[in-house]
């Protein structure tokens, strides 16, 4: 069964004064859609990306030129990754229907190409 | 595949008030600002890594861990302490309440909490008003955002977070130590504290208007607040405990107060069966607790008042003389007019509506109750009595232009509209 790649990209929009139980509860909320798409029976991994720009290497002459990058001007960046094993789009695309994340951002979804 | 952990309900608004509190503790009251501002930080990066990473195995460590590195790195920059702070904080870190936070998940009753406690006598200090007391113990002490304490105390955030700002600085001028104070000062300090949590659950008790979650919420913080002060060997005296009694009996009646559809409910007409008999008899218990010295606070006879009520078992069959005898004794104690209002009410039971009215009018001339829509309220219920309708819709309708919630007009409505039957 494939794997599918969700980049969720952040776009900032989370009040600034938000209360310990606020917080909470949207963590929660993230817990429980992992939850229910593990009882599924289909398995989520999770990264989260450090903050700030990365690096952005490409070809100068005989060596590269390192920037930082891709994304340090753009307002939205990505918060972190899930890796789901789904059977199609249309399955993930499912799956994603009542993630919290949609609140706050949007997920960008990619199929991995199996190795075989 | 791990099981992934959920969290339970409240360890974040209870973790991070016992952690500022701890923080503070070791790097001194002065720095309050910053120990919330870095327990705040904790939070939003627990918010950012534990959607794709989980929930950790102790995250009460986890937040206290982050927010204290967080700390030190603040201290650091703005040069405030040297090499030797780590140390510094982490002989709190190790304290019990820090080093179990797996006692806080699996429900138990976390242990008496030092930290906490001393942090109310910082927030509650006598210098600060009482408006201001509740507002920073609602925001260091119970973990509320300043949006919810705007909700409940029906005013706006900005005023509240200037409260806020006024009260941290004058607490920093004064640089007033962390900590209950020496048994020279702990009387007044304590009655400081008491009030304050007095008056927190009174906003949230109050049936007028604003948010009613939060407001329950906040009565909840009341009671568990003045339940960690009389778990405390040198708080826990006589009138912490009869303030909690007071407080447990009155939440006893919180949810026959009020129908489904908001309307209000006066103790007579409630439905008693609603009551909450185990807080009443956790209620009681703590009152037996009060009687074991001699003083005699004003909370002990509120809270003999809300057990004469608690224990009737209707409101004819209410032992009138002795609440009519409290409410004697509290007036002389607080000179209050509201109290005098209060005791016409009980003397209406025990001599009849006419007396009533005679001392509701000796108390008419005092200036804080010119506005107050609950005095033509009860003298329309006492002319009711009387038998004269006239006399009695005169007075709805001057407590009509006076009163301020909507449920309060609609019930005052309903009742003038019962005398044209």
């Amino acid at each position: 069964m494939p794997n599918y790649m969700l980049l969720l990209h952040d776009s900032g929009t989370l009040p600034p004064d938000m209360s310990p139980a606020e917080i909470q509860a949207i963590i929660q909320r993230y817990i429980d859609w992992r939850r229910r798409v593990q009882q599924g029976g289909r398995t989520v991994e999770g990264h989260k990306l450090v903050d700030g720009p990365g690096r952005l290497m490409r070809r100068e002459g005989s060596g590269a030129a390192v920037t930082d990058g891709p994304y340090a001007e753009a307002r939205e960046v990505i918060g972190g990754l899930f890796i789901v094993e789904a059977g199609s789009y249309e399955e993930v695309v499912a799956l994603c229907q009542d993630c919290p994340h949609l609140d706050f951002g949007t997920i960008e979804i990619r199929e991995v190409q199996p190795t075989t | 595949v791990s099981e992934i952990t959920a969290l339970v309900d409240n360890l974040f608004r209870h973790q991070s008030a016992r952690i500022v509190s701890t923080l503070t503790r070791a790097i001194g009251g002065r720095h309050l600002a910053l120990a919330e501002e870095v327990v705040q930080d904790a939070l939003v990066t627990a918010l950012q890594q534990w959607p794709y990473r989980g929930v950790p195995d102790e995250p009460a460590a986890w937040l206290y861990r982050v927010a204290r590195n967080r700390a030190l790195d603040r201290l650091r920059h703005e040069q405030i302490v040297g090499d030797s702070a780590p140390a510094v904080l982490d002989a709190y870190a190790m304290r019990p309440g820090v080093r179990q936070p797996t006692a806080l998940l699996a429900g138990e009753t976390p242990p008496v909490d030092d930290d906490q406690l001393g942090m109310m006598f910082l927030t509650c200090h006598p210098a600060l008003p009482g408006e201001s007391r509740v507002a920073l113990t609602l925001k260091i002490v119970g973990g509320f955002s300043v949006s919810e304490i705007a909700r409940a105390l029906l005013a706006q955030p900005s005023a509240v977070a200037q409260r806020l700002v006024r009260a941290k600085r004058l607490l920093r001028e004064r640089d007033v130590p962390f900590g209950p104070p020496g048994a020279a000062d702990i009387v007044e300090r304590l009655g400081s504290v008491l009030e304050a949590i007095y008056l927190m659950f009174n906003e949230g008790y109050a049936a007028t208007a604003g948010d009613a979650l939060v407001r329950e919420d906040i009565s909840a913080e009341a009671i568990r607040l003045s339940g960690l002060v009389t778990r405390h060997p040198r708080t826990g005296v006589p009138r912490a405990w009869a303030l909690l009694a007071l407080l447990l009996l009155h939440a006893a009646r919180f949810r026959a107060r009020v129908s489904s559809e908001g309307e209000l409910f006066l103790l007579r007409d409630q439905d008693r069966s609603k009551w909450d008999r185990p807080l009443i008899a956790e209620g009681l218990r703590a009152l037996d607790r009060a009687a074991s010295g001699d003083e005699i606070s004003t909370y002990h006879l509120e809270a003999e008042i809300a057990a004469c009520h608690a224990i009737a078992p209707s409101w004819n069959e209410t032992d009138w003389p002795r609440i009519l005898d409290c409410y004697g004794r509290l007036a002389d104690l607080t000179g209050s007019p509201i109290v005098a209002l209060n005791r016409a009410i009980a003397l209406a039971r025990v001599e009849g509506p006419l007396e009533a009215i005679a001392a509701v009018e000796s108390i008419v001339p005092h200036p804080s109750l010119a506005t107050y829509h609950l005095l033509p309220a009860v003298l329309a219920e006492f002319w009711r009595e009387v038998g004269d309708p006239d006399r009695a819709a005169g007075y709805y309708r001057a407590a009509l232009a006076l009163a301020g919630s909507t449920p309060e007009r609609r019930f005052l409505a309903a009742r003038l509209e019962t005398l044209r039957g």
